[in-house]
């Protein structure tokens, strides 16, 4: 199958590849992503070897697109329940909660969720790695919620 | 979802501005009818008589990276307005006919130079570029020429003064000729 020129590849893609962005992402955020989304897909054009499956191909690269944008909005993938919370906790709640922690666990913990500071840099803060700095954070959470369940 | 008009644009001038493309074209109005007008990064690479037909023909030949980018044929619309108002008589754009076989190339590099609202004939084109026998195959490169207007083959006619042939009908040549006061009335 031949492959069209963009203009008309562009045209019959641009709404179905618009409208899973705004799913993903919502309306805002979209539009950046949708641009994204089809000049990677212009670079990548030339290179094509076929028309099959261009529908296929780029949804795809939306998806990607997707994920990143949303990585790059949110520097790291987050413990679930507690990304759920609207607001920060303040400080002094988080210094009360965490009282019992280990300090590594305690500091990670406050440093993340009290600060919202990216791992990467809560792994220096702490001289340990980016994920040493996670994995802290994390068991401190799940340590919270047994004793909170308890 | 429907992409908004502003998206659209935003997307077509970013293509644009990243050089990214092979060709940019738009359509332009024009007494003698919608005219599709396309630009490679060196120049004017087509002005086309029915539209539909040519997005294709310019995949093919210049690269698949087309789309349809309004502001960058701001210039030759212009021009082209100016043109059919009688208010030019000189385009100032740079053709880009580097594809074309050597000989159409060295056709069209003496046909630009007819000047506005004169005619000359093929016999004596082939004479200019040292084949005075080949005013068949001057036809034949005029034919095909892919920016008529800008590079002028309506300015040339028969031997005995018909106007023979025009790749978009007879009539547009008769239309071109009459605004350049090129023809004699009656």
């Amino acid at each position: 199958m031949a492959i069209p020129p963009f203009e008309r590849f562009y045209e019959e893609h641009r709404d179905i590849v618009f409208g899973l962005l705004v799913k993903r992402l919502g309306r805002q955020t979209a539009e950046d992503a949708f641009q994204e989304t089809f000049l990677r897909a212009l670079r990548a054009y030339p290179r094509l070897e076929h028309g099959e499956h261009l529908r296929a191909w780029v949804m795809k690269i939306a998806e990607r697109v997707s994920i990143d944008t949303v990585r790059k909005l949110r520097p790291m993938p987050e413990i679930p329940d507690l990304e759920s919370i609207d607001e920060r906790p303040s400080y002094q709640d988080l210094m009360d909660l965490t009282a019992d922690l280990p300090p590594k666990e305690r500091a990670a913990v406050v440093l993340r969720y009290g600060y919202d500071l990216p791992y990467d840099q809560i792994g220096s803060a702490l001289g340990s790695s980016t994920e040493a700095a996670r994995q802290a954070a994390s068991s401190g959470v799940r340590r919270l919620r047994r004793k909170e369940s308890q | 979802m429907n992409v908004t008009p502003e998206l659209d644009r935003r997307f077509r001038e970013a293509a644009a501005g990243a050089g990214l493309l092979d060709v940019a074209y738009d359509l332009a109005d024009s007494p003698v009818g919608e005219l599709l007008v396309a630009t490679t990064e060196r120049g004017l690479c087509r002005i086309a008589f029915e539209p539909d037909e040519v997005v294709d023909e310019l995949s093919q030949t210049f690269g698949r990276r087309v789309l349809r980018v309004p502001s960058r044929l701001d210039t030759v619309r212009r021009q082209l307005d100016e043109y059919f108002e009688g208010r030019r008589e000189a385009f100032e754009l740079e053709p880009d006919i580097a594809v074309l076989p050597e000989f159409q190339r060295r056709v069209l590099d003496e046909l630009a130079r007819v000047p506005y609202g004169q005619l000359t004939t093929y016999g004596a084109l082939a004479g200019r570029i040292g084949q005075p026998r080949a005013a068949r195959a001057v036809g034949g490169a005029l034919n095909r020429n892919p920016v008529p207007i800008v590079l002028p083959c309506h300015r040339v006619v028969g031997a005995n003064g018909s106007l023979t042939g025009y790749a978009g009908g007879l009539h547009i040549k008769r239309r071109l000729l009459e605004l350049e006061r090129a023809l004699l009335a009656g």
